[in-house]
């Protein structure tokens, strides 16, 4: 793949060796946004809407949302 | 409760062994054509257009047992599987963004039963499709988020909290020192939040005449968050490509003194955040 094809298809950034694009941008808008299109989906949007919920439950669960200062 | 091991993974689905998943939706042409061998899919198969009055969707062949219902939503639940598919759809939309825009993006696990229903969906929304590409076009998303960062004040109070005070036991002395740096924590968390809100509020303004639509998301938090400081604004706005520049500028600008506050400007998108209405003449409901 040339140099000129990579960096039209990852961008200046990625093409130069920076950092991707991070995950939860990229879920912010996948999960939230794009087109929601209807007729015989084999999954509604509602249950992606379930998982985006549960996905946070897990990682806050995780991490702890207060971490004890001493 | 046992599951028996011995039962075959992967039961034939009822409508075929093989899906059909859609990334977005561009104009038909040689440009989508001529992006679309190059890209491979959310299960690593070669994409490519299905076109229908003047449309072309983006696709590639999935298998059913993992892009299934239940499948899909096993997948959606491991973080892993997630982040994967996740990069791989955003990947085709990046590059057909690029190289054939304007370009509808669509959500994460848009999945049809086959190509026929896919062209269906083109052929019953092609005017809408076509108004809102020609909204998008030469527009560009990006992603503004504003941090408030207490520590750059709790970083003084650790300093003044350090020493025992004289005249007084060591004990005594620590159990002040610890209430002091933590009033000092909470005056620095409440003012860089304060300046945090401030910043934020001018967001929208700097955008303003520039931007011809917001978006706004959730704060982020968690594990998956990637910046130190507490993310108070989470927003995208749809701009004009040519003014992308200078509108990352002026945002950046916007906390150049103030310490307690970051801003990061992402992108440019391809329009995620602002498809939302490509089902609204016919859904009606809530976005």
């Amino acid at each position: 793949m040339s140099t000129e094809l990579l960096s039209g298809v990852l961008g200046e950034d990625e093409a130069a060796g920076g950092p991707p694009v991070a995950l939860i941008d990229l879920l912010d808008r996948l999960l939230n946004g794009g087109a929601v299109l209807t007729g015989d989906l084999v999954l509604s949007i509602a249950d992606v809407d379930l998982v985006h919920i549960n996905l946070r439950a897990v990682i806050r669960s995780v991490t702890g949302e207060e971490p004890a200062p001493w | 409760m046992t599951t028996p091991s011995h039962v075959p993974a992967g039961v034939p689905a009822a409508a075929g062994d093989e899906l059909t998943y859609v990334y977005a939706v561009g104009r038909d042409g040689p440009a989508l054509r001529a992006v679309a061998p190059r890209l491979a899919g959310a299960d690593g198969g070669p994409v490519r257009v299905i076109g229908a009055d003047g449309l072309g969707a983006l696709v590639s062949t999935v298998p059913a047992d993992a892009f299934g219902e239940s499948g899909l939503a096993t997948q959606l639940e491991d973080l892993a599987r997630l982040e994967a598919i996740a990069r791989a759809h955003h990947s085709v939309i990046d590059a057909a963004f690029g190289e054939a825009p304007p370009i509808l993006p669509m959500r994460l696990a848009t999945v049809y039963l086959d190509d026929a229903r896919v062209g269906a969906v083109l052929t019953r929304r092609h005017v809408h499709f076509r108004e809102l590409l020609d909204r998008l076009e030469n527009h560009v998303e990006l992603g503004v988020k504003v941090y408030a960062d207490p520590r750059a004040v709790v970083g003084t109070a650790s300093v003044a909290a350090t020493g025992t005070p004289a005249g007084q036991t060591p004990g005594a002395g620590a159990g002040r020192a610890y209430l002091r740096q933590r009033r000092a924590q909470q005056r620095g968390g409440r003012a860089a939040h304060r300046a945090a809100a401030e910043v934020a509020g001018r967001v929208a303004e700097v955008a303003g005449g520039v931007a011809v639509s917001r978006a706004v998301h959730r704060p982020q938090q968690g594990q998956l968050a990637t910046h130190s400081g507490v993310n108070v604004a989470n927003e995208a706005y749809l701009v004009p490509v040519e003014h992308a520049d200078r509108l990352r500028q002026g945002w950046h600008a916007l906390a150049e003194d103030e310490p307690r506050v970051s801003v990061e400007v992402t992108g440019p998108w391809a329009p995620y955040s602002f498809t939302v209405s490509a089902e609204a003449p016919e859904g009606g409901g809530n976005p």
